[in-house]
């Protein structure tokens, strides 16, 4: 059924008009164009709050073709709130198809992750970004911040992290964690657990950045330099964990912890569900073709 | 009369010295109708500290912003004399060269120190932001260097991870010397650094500066309506009125003989005990 024999005004593919998103695909080239830096757009309202991924839906909506497959995860998995509205969003407004497969789909959109599968050439991964600007909490001013990105005056930048090490003796800085691409812009890289921070560099994917209350897209090209910022003396360093992923075993992973009653049970998964999912599957039709019973 | 080291002698001989650090020429600044200052030139030399007085509303600070490059002139040229023996007019310049020069090899006390601090992060982050800036990235090396430096200033070093909040007035104008001083500038701009602090703290502050620009060979404009101050620190002064310099000369010659009739009230007005 379309949506004409249901009586409904139609949408136009993909909810956003042409003109909004030949705007937001002009943003989109200059911010891939220059990585890392912030390209003002006119953001739209869209049916959903401010907060809710309106930037990265829109971004989305402006790239994706009748042929894609689009996956939206939320923390990592495909099964939230935010990730079911939004999938639904697209097969109602674009018609596409969706999966929860990392390797089947050609549009990720994500809120703070990046999926623990490496990436392929061809494939786009659309960050939610709440805050843009890595610099605001240090500079309130917006025209003093876009000054000091243009002079590349990023001394404050690790003003932060010498706060950080003097509080806490390390830096204590686990998401958001300000990059630098391609050695020119600072960047903000959404908060995505510092984690996922090295997967950004050289990445065969496209990257793209939709702040959609702040009304900023920023960009990071296949194959692009990115450089979490440091000490010599206290280099970055990626989240560990101590134990396995309760459920598939998958080390070296994120994991999140799940809270299993009120006397203090708990248990650590992968926050990756689709890799959880299917390293499980693998791992069952492993033991079923050796005849075991599972 | 005291005199502090750098006019005569003391350094002299060393390379450039006998040239002038900052020229100014013809400065004028309008804000709209109104005159801010108006055919100011004057030159500094390394190592020397020049006084600006005069009483609120004279231009001083118009003037101090004007060849700080924190406000275009609306006429007149202003050039240093860079480390490299190179002489450039500010204001042709870039601005990226400009900022450079504001964090590097210059500094700038406001009277107000919550204007020239960053008040929510720690002393030692303040005192070391411009050696980030500059591209200084060891953690240990900085505090070190945040370390020696709040000791200069007479802070004591277990401070160093307060915020400035948690700091007394005197404090805090002695955290935002620190943090100018800490990238050695050949130039610091002052205004009013005294102004707001009570007159113990204030002499206590006028002696540490004195040693400072003593030790440091650093050249000074400082902007005051305090006399004393003046007298304490400078060499040279001009006295400003209605956005005009009215007299220039040596510290105690222009204060023990003063010419101007404005300066002669001035002088007369300070309250002996």
């Amino acid at each position: 059924m379309t949506l004409q024999d249901t009586g409904l005004a139609a949408y136009n593919f993909a909810y956003l008009d042409e003109q909004t998103k030949r705007m937001i695909r002009r943003a989109i080239l200059k911010a891939i164009a220059i990585p890392g830096y912030q390209v003002p757009f006119a953001s739209r309202e869209m049916p959903m709050p401010y907060g809710w991924g309106t930037g990265g839906v829109q971004v989305t909506a402006s790239i994706i073709g009748p042929e894609d497959v689009l996956k939206v995860i939320d923390q990592g998995s495909d099964d939230t709130t935010n990730a079911v509205s939004i999938r639904k969003f697209f097969e109602k407004t674009a018609g596409v198809e969706t999966t929860t497969r990392t390797g089947e789909a050609t549009v990720i959109q994500t809120r703070h992750r990046i999926p623990e599968a490496p990436l392929k050439e061809g494939q786009v991964l659309v960050y939610q970004v709440p805050i843009p600007e890595p610099l605001r909490f240090l500079e309130p001013r917006e025209t003093e911040t876009r000054k000091m990105h243009a002079l590349e005056e990023y001394g404050l930048m690790h003003v932060k992290l010498y706060e950080d090490i003097a509080r806490n003796g390390h830096i204590a800085t686990t998401y958001a964690y300000p990059v630098k691409v391609e050695g020119r812009y600072v960047m903000d890289p959404s908060p995505t657990p510092k984690f996922d921070n090295p997967k950004m560099d050289n990445c065969a994917a496209l990257q793209l950045f939709g702040a959609g209350r702040e009304k900023r897209i920023y960009a990071i090209p296949p194959y692009t330099s990115v450089v979490s910022l440091d000490f010599e003396d206290h280099p970055f360093e990626v989240n560990r964990f101590e134990q396995p992923c309760a459920l598939c075993g998958a080390e070296g992973v994120y994991l999140d912890e799940m809270i299993l009653d009120d006397k203090g049970g708990r248990m650590f998964c992968c926050s990756d569900t689709d890799f959880c999912e299917e390293r499980r599957g693998e791992a069952e039709s492993v033991s079923a073709s050796n005849g075991e019973i599972v | 009369m005291q005199i502090p080291n750098g006019l005569d002698g003391q350094g002299a001989e060393r390379h450039g010295r006998d040239k002038p650090l900052l020229s100014v020429s013809g400065v004028s600044h309008y804000y709209g109708d109104r005159i801010g200052c108006r055919n100011v030139s004057f030159t500094l030399y390394p190592g020397e500290v020049l006084a600006i007085v005069g009483e609120s509303g004279s231009g001083k600070t118009t003037l101090l912003n004007c060849i700080s490059t924190r406000m275009e002139p609306t006429t007149g040229e202003v050039t240093y004399r860079f480390r490299d023996g190179s002489v450039k007019n500010l204001y042709r310049m870039g601005e990226a060269e400009r900022r450079f020069l504001m964090r590097t090899d210059w500094g700038f006390v406001h009277q107000n120190p919550a204007d020239g601090l960053r008040m929510t992060v720690s002393a030692g982050a303040n005192v070391g932001e411009r050696l980030m800036a500059v591209g200084e990235r060891h953690y240990g090396r900085i505090r070190e260097t945040a370390t020696d430096w709040l000791t200069k200033v007479e802070i004591a070093a277990d401070r160093i991870d307060d915020q400035p909040r948690a700091f007394s007035g005197g404090m805090r104008q002695r955290l935002q010397i620190a943090r100018n001083l800490v990238t050695h500038p050949r130039l610091v701009f002052m205004d009013e650094p005294t102004g707001g602090l009570d007159v113990s703290v204030q002499a206590r502050m006028l002696d540490l500066l004195r040693g400072l620009v003593a030790d440091l060979g650093l050249a000074v404009i400082i902007v005051t309506h305090d006399l004393a101050v003046a007298r304490l620190l400078s060499h040279r002064m001009m006295v400003m009125k209605d956005g005009e310099v009215i007299e220039t000369g040596l510290t105690d010659q222009l204060l023990d003989d003063p010419q101007a009739a404005y300066t002669q009230l001035l002088v007369s007005s300070i309250l002996q005990v």
